[in-house]
């Protein structure tokens, strides 16, 4: 099955935003995971015939990198930080617990479809560890009860706020377009930086008003 | 040296290698530069015509340039000679040694050491460079990295992934030479490998030259895998009989069997690469249809096994003191060409002789007698072309390495091309070509442009005469690159109706008396010879007895050509068994390729040599039994050998005298059918010595329908509906393809599985109809 | 005590500081107008001037970088922000852009038209979201203000802005490769040369920044040379961001002139969290080699830790205490090269995966100490072999905790797997979660 005239229309737009149109194929497969939930065969013919490139260069490309998932993931995609440091503050405590929890590992999906489970690295978070994210938003300073509570939340339709995000926690294709560049509007929303952001900032002021 | 030279005299720099002082044409690599004194700096990812990676890591050198080192060893595949350069191979630095065999180690802890059963073992890059520059043993001790083995990247191409040493040889020429990336570098770090998309496989032309140049084990071909070790092959030199690109292969050949054909290496002509069909479909050599023994046809109607003198005997009482004509197919090689040619002059007396086994015109018979044979265009004016004009010549279907080079020049320096076709085809989108409906739309020729004629130009009327007048009026280089390998040596032969060998016209006295000396005869025929067409007509009106045929499918010619042999003597040579085989009166088996030595002239008009690789008592050249025959019939040719017919065209030359004129045909009027057929053929298709290849055939195109957007909605159809197209003959009905393309036309391919243009609708272009099935 | 000096920081604290109004209101834009009356050259001369040195790890002077693009040369030129924030342990940028997206904007505007670019790119790594949605209405709002787009602020300058979000894959901060990636391709390094600022994105003269870089130009501007060198040591002028994470009392960014040391920073942050010991830390991320206690004092700066054998990288400075196994540490630092080599050329692609199941063996236990002279061996065998600096990166923890931590490594072959308690030095333990 095609994409819809809309969808297809979407995509000559993210084609228009650069020079070349072969810079698109990043933010089309994002677009693609707003739609498939993943890099699915439709998305890489379609977006090689838009490309006017070989499916095996679509291919090639997507599967370079570890945002674009070649099988369907959850509709929350949950990502705990297991690199050195957050590993060591509680990341490694935090995944062991977790899949016990859900009973997946990584790169596995619960049968309701809700959560899928990633090891992932460093997110650039490191004053918040232990970071978990979830559809690529943050969840700061995180504990194995926080995990179980953010992930039953999930599935239950309520998952808590990001810590640093919007006020409510988007879906997996939700987020996808964002990435694609079609905004959700809700860039205002949430903090503009969190505690350990503005820790130096805090200090100079004491500093200053001493 | 003259100013000339001085103009065109290469920049030079000067660098040490190892203690030894070399200059070298500024941009050389150190690899190469290397190379010249002899020193060999182990390599995979490095090939000279692809660009360079510098992924391997292998050929690090340490480098320092006025007295400054490199604080580490360097790439000696992507690092450029400079003047004061001082450059430590692992002969010299310690440095470079230890780094080459820590490479070397890296690349081996994940290969699976599979070489006794691998079928590049014995002729492994990997292989010998570990015994050069590796370490005695491995220190890992780890787990190796493994995939599922082997899969099928196309029906003749298989990958172990495991062998793979990611050198990105294959995806590089894929990409950059054949324009076709079909097999890229997928997933990452460790995990990356080669792959194909899912649901597209490594369909290029070009698949095969990936398995040659691959450094390791990993791409084999499905046909060759697991059948010989390298050092059971004995490899002759060849030249391809597929086309008339002027491939130099090497055939490779264990106890008389051909296993397998490699590219061979010609700068001037393939450079290092051929195409799938040259590389692949040699079954017909060892096909159970091979005619081995002659055959007579009893008096039962049945034809027999017979002995040589029987059957040269039978032929010579069917031909002899007869109206005979001569018909001879395209793979015959310039010797044998001039056999048949000198045969109808000499044993049967007529100019009845004609090579042009497809659709041919009288226009073109002209061109070619007037026009073709002074043609010396080369691949080195594609090399040098402003532009490159494509008139009724698909050169990836039907010239697949004079593609290439044009394609490396589009691709390099964004070469301009036009091409005069109806229908864009995958190869002129490569090309980015311009299309054209008409020779008048061209523009800018100058005399570094280059205009290339294909054979198909023939069935249109004035398209030769245009071609021609543009070049004249322009200065623009022409070519004329028929299909067929034997084409250019049959006409330099004299294999047609107008021209006597040496390109001497069969009108002209002088020549006539020039060829009499030559031959030691009294009279040669000086009546204008009969064309294919007007020999077929002849034997059906009773105006000729006999036919002498040599490689011929009546098929190519046109649907009633093999009625037209129905009630008329005939002898045939043949490599298989064929349709005229079924009907001859006399079948005499002849060698192919690799059975023979002989030559084939390439569209350039230059010789394509190659050497007999397999002795088989049993099978003569056209040549040889052509002069026995003529023995019996008591008009000898006296050409016993290849050598000797090599020799008696040498010494006859070319004729330098006046050539058959050309006069301007006017240009067909323009069709107006609802619907007319066009079509040519694709690379890979039914063609005779495909026959066989399944793997091969695997990755053919399919035939599709292609009509315009409009003539579908006409027709109520889209790309998941079929179409009959017919005439009065037949029809055939295909999946239907929507391209642009004018209303009023239809392509299919002409020989392809489900479309066989000439048999089913009986002709090659026409008037057709088009109905949604 | 070392004095902060909050600057691309210090709104941070307003609600609407990622708002235009909220940095307008601190005088955002104002350095763009004031370069806007100057000319290229002088913005490329006053940059080169202030010593503003590249904040992405290098430390390649950034005036420097813009001076190397042809001038009047009818190519088309661009400027690419590596907004990629990968390398372990740095988390400056990600923050800046939530907080303050306008300071980077206004930033590649004065950049841009430095280096006569009309088209710039932001490569915002993938993995956050809300990042690029501040970015992404910062970018609308500077163009709804006339700060993007065709003549800019009646200068006649044009710019484009395009955000660019990448896919996960650490080895597009590196230049060439997030230029790969930016074209369209599988994120590898490029040959050099030719180097982007002759042949970059699309082929033409290219800048690549760092978001930090970009962002402290318009103070610079603002300031001007010298208020920006009266902070600094000689050879690394002005402030930058330092990022505190790990086992220390209070994690977070600080702000303040190059060449402070870890013990003052420690200071601020309330030391290594209570009842621990330092036991060692990374200067700039884990591509750098480790530092121990002994290296406190060493002046942060890209000068002072390379001459103590390392480097300032991003200044992402991890601190481990003693709970912390070193062996455990530098295997999830191997892992993470081994999963982020792209695969192109075989030391890393090869090398790293070997690395990573000699640490697996000997974070086990298992091996003997010739094992440790065989890893070192095949560090050296990666290191300088690769095509790029990735594999570097991946051998550096391993070769700087053997040099201070040998006997740890030893500790577990004798005694057959790892000494630590990994639940020690989580930060719930001693929250008791």
């Amino acid at each position: 099955m095609s994409f819809t005239t809309d969808e297809l229309a979407v995509m000559d737009s993210i084609i228009a935003r650069y020079p070349k149109s072969r810079s698109a194929i990043m933010p089309l497969l994002h677009y693609v995971q707003s739609i498939d939930g993943y890099v699915t065969a439709r998305g890489i013919e379609t977006i090689a015939e838009k490309l006017n490139l070989a499916t095996a260069e679509v291919t090639a490309v997507s599967t370079f990198y570890t945002q674009y998932k070649s099988e369907p993931v959850g509709e929350y995609h949950v990502g705990i930080c297991t690199n050195t440091l957050c590993a060591i503050m509680g990341g490694d405590a935090i995944y062991d617990s977790v899949c016990d929890h859900l009973g997946i590992k990584k790169d596995q999906t619960t049968a309701d479809g809700k959560i899928s489970l990633e090891r992932i690295e460093c997110n650039a978070a490191c004053d918040y560890a232990p970071v978990v994210m979830v559809n690529w938003e943050f969840y700061d300073n995180q504990t194995p009860a926080s995990v179980k509570d953010l992930v039953d939340g999930a599935r239950n339709g309520n998952p808590p706020a990001p810590t640093r995000g919007p006020n409510k926690l988007r879906t997996w294709k939700e987020n996808s377009a964002v990435l694609a560049g079609i905004s959700d509007g809700l860039a205002d929303e949430g903090v503009q930086a969190g505690e350990a952001s503005l820790l130096g900032l805090n200090i100079a002021k004491s500093q200053g008003s001493k | 040296m003259t100013p000339e030279q001085a103009v065109t005299a290469v920049e030079t720099v000067t660098a040490v290698i190892d203690g030894v002082e070399v200059t070298v044409p500024k941009g050389t690599l150190i690899i190469r530069a290397a190379e010249q004194l002899g020193v060999e700096i182990p390599r995979f990812c490095d090939h000279p015509l692809l660009s360079p990676a510098g992924a391997c890591r292998q050929c690090l050198v340490d480098v320092e340039i006025n007295g400054r080192a490199f604080p580490k060893p360097q790439a000696s595949c992507t690092m450029p000679v400079e003047n004061g350069m001082v450059v430590k191979t692992q002969l010299t630095s310690p440095v470079a040694a230890k780094a080459q065999e820590g490479i070397m180690e890296f690349l081996l802890i994940n290969h699976p050491l599979d070489c006794p059963v691998c079928d590049k073992g014995g002729e492994c890059p990997l292989q010998n460079q570990a015994m050069s520059a590796g370490r005695p043993e491995s220190r890992f001790e780890g787990t190796k990295r493994t995939f599922e083995k082997p899969i099928h990247i196309s029906s003749q191409v298989l990958l172990d992934r495991e062998r793979c040493v990611l050198c990105a040889r294959c995806t590089r020429f894929s990409n950059e030479i054949a324009g076709d990336p079909f097999i890229t570098l997928n997933e990452r770090g460790a995990l990356q490998q080669v792959g194909i998309y899912e649901n597209d496989p490594f369909e290029s032309y070009y698949s095969g030259n990936t398995v040659q140049i691959c450094p390791v084990g990993a791409l084999t071909g499905t046909s060759y895998r697991f059948r010989a070790r390298p050092f059971d092959l004995v490899s002759v030199n060849s030249a391809c009989e597929h086309c008339a690109s002027g491939c130099d292969l090497r055939t490779d050949i264990r106890r008389d069997k051909t296993l397998r054909r490699l590219a061979g290496d010609d700068p001037e002509v393939n450079q290092e690469w051929n195409c799938d069909k040259g590389r692949w479909a040699f079954k017909y050599l060892t096909s159970r249809e091979r005619v081995k023994h002659p055959l007579v046809r009893g008096a039962d109607g049945e034809l027999h096994e017979a002995s040589w003198p029987e059957a040269i005997a039978a032929a010579a009482a069917g031909l002899k003191g007869k109206r005979v004509g001569v018909l001879t197919g395209g793979r015959l090689t310039h010797e044998d060409a001039y056999g048949y040619s000198k045969f109808a002059r000499v044993a049967l007396g007529t100019n009845d002789i004609d090579f042009r086994a497809r659709p041919h015109s009288d226009e073109e018979r002209d061109f070619l007698a007037a026009v073709v044979t002074d043609l010396k265009t080369t691949y080195a004016d594609i090399d040098k072309a402003d532009q490159v004009v494509l008139v009724d010549f698909e050169p990836e279907e039907e010239s697949p390495i004079v593609f290439l080079r044009i394609y490396r020049h589009v691709r390099k320096r964004g070469l301009a091309v036009t091409s005069n076709a109806p229908l864009s085809s995958r190869g002129s989108k490569k090309l980015n070509a311009k299309l054209i409906k008409n020779l008048s739309e061209l523009s800018g020729l100058t005399t570094q442009s280059v205009i290339l004629i294909g054979e198909r130009a023939a069935e249109t009327a004035g398209i030769l005469s245009a071609a021609y007048e543009i070049a004249q009026s322009t200065g623009a280089k022409l070519a004329w690159i028929p299909r067929r390998a034997g084409e250019r040596g049959a006409l330099a032969a004299g294999a047609i109706g107008n021209l006597l060998p040496g390109n001497r016209p069969v009108a002209d006295t002088s020549a006539r008396v020039d060829v009499q000396s030559a031959w030691g005869v009294s009279d040669l025929p000086s009546q204008l010879g009969r064309s294919t067409s007007e020999i077929l007509e002849a034997l059906g009106d009773e105006s000729l007895d006999a036919i002498l045929l040599g490689g011929v499918d009546p098929m190519d010619i046109s649907a009633d050509a093999l009625n037209k042999l129905l009630n008329t003597f005939v002898v045939s040579l043949e490599i298989s068994h064929s349709s005229v085989t079924a009907i001859a009166d006399v079948v005499l088996p002849v060698a192919a390729v690799v059975e023979k030595s002989g030559s084939y002239l390439d569209w350039r008009g230059v010789a394509r040599r190659f050497d007999k690789g397999v002795d088989d008592a049993d099978l003569r050249s056209d040549l040889r039994i052509l002069s026995i025959l003529a023995d019996e019939i008591g008009k000898p040719i006296n050409l016993p050998s290849i050598t000797a017919a090599a020799a008696e065209i040498e010494s006859l030359g070319a004729w330098d005298g006046a050539k058959v004129s050309f006069t301007r045909r006017a240009a067909a009027p323009a069709s107006t059918d609802e619907f007319t057929l066009v079509s040519w053929r694709f690379l890979l298709d039914l063609g005779s010595l495909q026959q066989g290849e399944t793997n091969l055939a695997g990755t053919a195109k399919k035939a599709r329908a292609h009509i315009s957007a409009a003539t579908a909605a006409k027709l109520g159809v889209t790309e998941e509906d079929s179409v009959v197209i017919s005439t009065d003959r037949g029809s055939i009905e295909l999946p239907v393809s929507i391209r642009e393309i004018a209303d009023n036309l239809v392509w299919v391919p002409r020989n392809s599985e489900g479309s066989q243009v000439i048999p089913s609708l009986g002709f090659t272009s026409g008037a057709v109809k088009v109905a949604k099935r | 005590m070392s004095t902060l000096t909050p600057v691309l920081s210090a709104h941070w604290d307003e609600s609407d500081s990622f708002t235009i109004a909220g940095y307008k209101r601190h005088g955002g834009y104002d350095a763009l107008a004031k370069a806007l009356k100057s000319t290229p050259d002088e913005i490329i001369a006053l940059v080169k001037e202030s010593g503003l040195r590249g904040r992405g790890g290098a430390g390649f002077p950034t005036g420097n970088k813009w001076s190397f693009i042809p001038q009047g040369d009818n190519k088309a030129h661009y400027l690419v922000v590596n907004a990629d924030e990968s390398e372990p342990g740095t988390c400056k940028d990600m923050p800046l852009l939530m907080a303050n997206p306008h300071s980077l904007i206004e930033g590649i505007i004065i950049g841009s038209y430095a280096i006569r670019a009309n088209h710039s790119f932001i490569y915002l790594r993938g993995e956050v979201v809300h990042v690029y949605r501040r970015v992404q209405k910062a970018i609308e709002d500077a163009y709804a203000a006339g700060l993007l787009g065709k003549n800019i602020l009646g200068s006649g300058f044009d710019l484009e802005l395009t955000l660019h979000a990448g896919a996960g894959a650490y080895i597009c901060g590196e230049e060439t490769a997030l230029l790969d990636s930016l074209e369209g391709f599988r994120g590898q390094p490029r040959l050099r040369p030719p180097f982007p600022a002759i042949a970059g994105l699309y082929a033409m003269p290219t800048v690549v920044n760092n978001v930090e870089s970009i962002a402290s130009v318009p103070s610079i501007i603002s300031n001007g040379v010298e208020w920006f060198q009266a902070m600094g040591t000689e050879k690394s002028k002005g402030y930058t961001l330092y990022s505190l994470s790990g086992h220390v009392a209070h994690p977070g960014q600080f702000e303040a002139p190059l060449g402070i040391t870890l013990r003052e920073l420690l200071e601020l942050a309330g030391g290594v969290r209570a009842g621990h010991q330092l036991k060692f830390w990374t200067p700039g991320g884990s591509s750098t080699p480790m530092f121990t206690a002994e290296h406190l004092d060493v002046l942060l700066d890209d000068e002072g830790v390379s001459a103590a054998g390392s480097m300032l990288g991003t200044k992402a400075l991890q601190i481990f205490d003693e709970t912390t196994c070193v062996v455990r540490a530098v295997l999830r630092w191997v892992e993470f090269y081994k999963h982020e080599s792209c695969g192109k050329c075989t030391p890393c692609r090869e090398g790293t995966w070997w690395l990573v199941q000699i640490m697996k063996d000997l974070e086990a236990g298992k091996g003997t100490e010739a094992d440790l002279t065989k890893l070192l061996d095949l560090c050296d065998n990666i290191a300088g072999r690769s095509f790029c600096a990735l594999a570097d990166g991946a051998v550096a923890p391993i070769i700087s905790s053997l040099k201070y931590f040998r006997d740890e490594y030893i500790q577990h072959l004798n005694q057959g797997g790892c000494p630590f308690d990994p639940i020690a030095s989580t930060l719930f333990e001693t929250a008791g979660a």
